[in-house]
């Protein structure tokens, strides 16, 4: 053979000057790599340091806050080797004695009480106050705190101060669905009143799956529609699709208020149709009615748009031959055309359901009591309470829900089969 | 079946018109009957009509005026999936999420047929066109002349009366296409089906037809065997679009009997055979076919002096363009024979033919 690849031995194609024909591919290859690296580098920056970064960061909140340790570290200490059930110890006290000193001086005893707080309500003046008297605390300090403040005694409190020492801490995850954690390491239920999350995680998931399906229902004609007519007016209907993305999500929803309230455009038509009483009008917003009909409509063009581009792909012989085999339209459409249309069935569904699954703007005007979803609470823990790591442990719970959904996706249908145009 | 009524496969247009947007007549008054068993090609460029005819048959476009029958029943009312009729698309439409056992076994299955029974058919149906192992692939995993076969064996899979092809063999390389052709003409011939086909390949249509309709212009300018068709064009777009064709053009001088006396252009005066030439007076156009044409001879009222424009050596003849009456695309084909004449380009030469040979047509 005096070809320019030969086969070695080993069956490795070789180049005409006897090296790996794999290697001097990859050679020629590497300038158009880079090239290619180069041209998307700035993205890939961005992305990184603009999202990743701080989303990673901001999650590791959710299992990691470090306010107590840092700042009364002596304390910390001593309670890492307390067992949580026998009585706090003189060295203990003493170096809560310690600590608060410290943390007065350096003023962060508000930090450190509102985040005992939250384990344990009630114990924030029991840390402002005593760190005031702090300075003329003597020893034994046992008796000292307890006498100034018997609420020392209580070995709740001495718990609560453990779990709040722990600066790596899976509390605000089993928060997150609805978990205690408690000092000793074990987990349990959280009273019957106290269990919101887990609802409102399911709360949130019915309605991203009644938005979907609505969305799908609504979306799916209108696609074929569009696929179907002559482009000039295929176009035009397209436009009325794509017509609320010029206006601002803020008005969109505004407008639902105007159309759904109970003195609205749409009750007053009922009354006026005699569908409704005027004093028993129906009741189309601030609940889950009306978050599902304002979400349906703003995510209807995310269903309509990757339906479409799949569906004009499908040429509409195929039908034809259906029929021309004897197919009635019904068969000839359920049988032939709607098995091609699921992959924009999938990338539809799944556009749909994740952001609806994270819809916050929507169901915080319109939502009222019954219609807000887990975003809206992951604002109130980012804004009003401040307690960013519960909001974090939320937000990680739902990222690993949606993850979680996309790989049952991709095991039973397959992501390949997706086609988002 | 009872369900469906393509009946003993004849096929009747009666006075059928077709206008899409009610200004243009893209089908005018198409009167065609083809009989069972036959194998009829419907042969024109694209745009005269041709397709239409197929789609108003198959039933996805509606007749604008007259009837189309269907074992002698009117059909205009049937919807397509009633009417019974096997139909190859021209990229196949074969359904991709399906295997080629799937596919062929759909018809059977809408018809409601039994299991057994539809395994039979489809076995037998892929036998017919040697591609039962390939059962299982899925179209994607074909190349496009074993897609073809399945879309033949497809629309014969439910024993339709009547096939009906719309350019099957477009997408397939030329080697592949002509075996094909006699493929398909073999399994018309043992099936016994009427076939309707559709293509814009005059040798297609002259190699696989029974009977050819040559459409243009939305009407069929001329309907006969292929022979006659090449043989015997009735006009000069029949002459023109079937095979090669010399053409000269002239005015009818004098039609005596079966004869007609052409002054051409140039002034020269010839003999032809008037097949649709009109009166005296009247344009014309003479229709010479390349291969009746020789080289030599003498001077007669049959014959023409020629410059040899061009010479291209094709093996088994030469092809040789010439100015014949201010014609510079006049062909000749001479017979690489061991006698033949040699011509040179440049050189002055006279051709003639046989009087009938040359045909005046209308202008």
């Amino acid at each position: 053979m005096t070809d320019a690849t030969t086969d070695t031995n080993d069956g490795m194609a070789l180049a005409a000057d006897g090296t790996p024909l794999k290697r001097r591919l990859a050679q020629a290859l590497f300038r158009s790599k880079l090239r290619a690296l180069g041209l998307v580098t700035p993205l890939l920056l961005l992305i990184f340091f603009a999202f990743l970064v701080p989303i990673l960061v901001f999650l590791t909140r959710g299992i990691h806050n470090d306010t107590f340790e840092v700042h009364m570290p002596s304390v910390s200490v001593e309670l890492g080797q307390w067992d949580t059930t026998s009585e706090p110890t003189e060295a203990m006290y003493a170096a809560l004695a310690a600590d608060l000193i410290l943390a007065k001086e350096t003023k962060t005893i508000g930090k450190v009480a509102s985040r005992v707080n939250r384990e344990l309500s009630g114990t924030r003046s029991l840390f402002t106050k005593s760190a005031r008297k702090a300075k003329k605390l003597e020893a034994p300090f046992k008796e000292s705190l307890v006498a100034l403040n018997k609420k020392w005694g209580d070995i709740e409190v001495w718990k609560a101060l453990t779990i709040a020492s722990k600066s790596w801490t899976p509390a605000y995850l089993a928060s997150a669905v609805d978990l205690k954690y408690n000092a000793d390491g074990s987990f349990e239920r959280k009273s019957e009143e106290r269990r919101i999350h887990l609802k409102l995680f399911a709360r949130t998931l019915e309605i991203s799956v009644i938005v979907t399906v609505m969305g799908l229902l609504l979306g799916y004609p209108i696609a074929f529609l569009l696929s179907t007519l002559p482009a000039r007016t295929s176009n035009l209907l397209l436009i009325l699709v794509l017509l609320p993305f010029w206006t601002s999500l803020l008005v969109r929803t505004t407008a639902w208020i105007a159309m759904l309230q109970s003195q609205g455009v749409l009750n007053d038509l009922f009354v006026v149709f005699g569908l409704a009483a005027d004093e028993d009008r129906f009741s189309l917003i601030y609940n889950k009615t009306g978050t599902l009909i304002a979400m349906t409509h703003i995510l209807l063009p995310f269903m309509i748009l990757p339906l479409y581009s799949v569906m004009k792909t499908i040429p509409p012989t195929y039908v034809r031959a259906a029929k021309s085999m004897g197919a009635s339209d019904w068969t000839a459409f359920w049988r032939v055309y709607f098995p091609q249309s699921i992959p924009g069935i999938g990338a539809g569904g799944i556009l749909v359901f994740i952001l609806a699954i994270s819809f916050y703007i929507t169901p915080a005007l319109v939502g009222g009591e019954d219609g807000t979803m887990i975003s809206n609470f992951i604002d109130f823990h980012m804004r009003k309470s401040l307690n960013w790591s519960l909001a974090a442990a939320m937000g990680g719970v739902l990222l690993t829900i949606v993850l979680f959904l996309y790989y049952l996706y991709d095991k039973i249908v397959g992501i390949d089969n997706m086609k988002l145009g | 079946m009872a369900a469906t009524i393509s009946g003993d496969g004849s096929v009747v247009f009666d006075r059928v018109q077709k206008s899409y947007d009610g200004e243009i007549l893209v089908v005018k008054d198409l009167n065609l009957r083809i009989e069972k068993g036959e194998f009829v090609t419907m042969l024109g460029p694209s745009g005269s009509g041709k397709s239409t005819c197929l789609m108003m048959l198959a039933g996805f476009e509606t007749a604008t005026h007259g009837d189309i029958l269907l074992g002698g029943r009117p059909i205009n009312n049937i919807p397509p999936h009633k009417r019974g009729i096997g139909m190859v698309f021209q990229n196949y439409a074969l359904f991709p999420h399906m295997t080629v056992g799937e596919n062929l076994s759909f018809p059977l299955e809408v018809r409601k047929m039994g299991k057994d029974e539809r395994e039979a058919k489809v076995k037998r149906a892929l036998d017919m066109v040697q591609m039962i192992d390939f059962i299982d692939r899925r179209p994607a995993q074909l190349s496009g002349g074993q897609q073809q076969r399945i879309a033949l064996a497809r629309a014969l899979v439910f024993d339709a009366e009547l096939v009906l092809m719309d350019e099957p063999l477009g997408a397939l390389d030329k080697q592949l296409r002509e075996h094909m052709q006699y493929e398909i003409k073999h399994i018309h011939e043992n099936l016994g089906i009427t076939v309707v086909y559709v293509t814009h390949d005059q040798s297609e249509a002259l190699t696989m037809s029974d009977r050819v309709a040559v459409f243009d212009d939305g009407i069929i300018q001329q309907l006969s065997t292929p022979s006659v068709l090449y043989e015997k064009p009735e006009n000069a777009f029949v002459a023109q679009f079937i095979g090669e064709n010399n053409t000269l053009m002239g005015t009818v001088q004098s039609v005596k009997g079966k004869m007609a006396t052409v002054k051409l252009d140039s002034g020269a005066v010839m003999d032809a055979l008037a097949v649709n030439c009109g009166e005296s007076g009247s344009r014309t156009t003479l229709s010479i076919r390349p291969e009746r044409v020789t080289v030599g001879g003498k001077a007669t009222k049959s014959s023409a002096d020629a410059k040899v424009l061009e010479l291209i050596y094709l093996g088994d003849h030469i092809r040789c363009r010439m100015n014949v009456h201010g014609n510079d695309d006049f062909i000749v084909k001479v017979p690489n024979a061991a006698d033949h004449t040699h011509l040179q380009v440049g050189e002055t030469t006279t051709v003639s033919w046989g009087k009938e040979d040359c045909r005046a047509l209308d202008a």
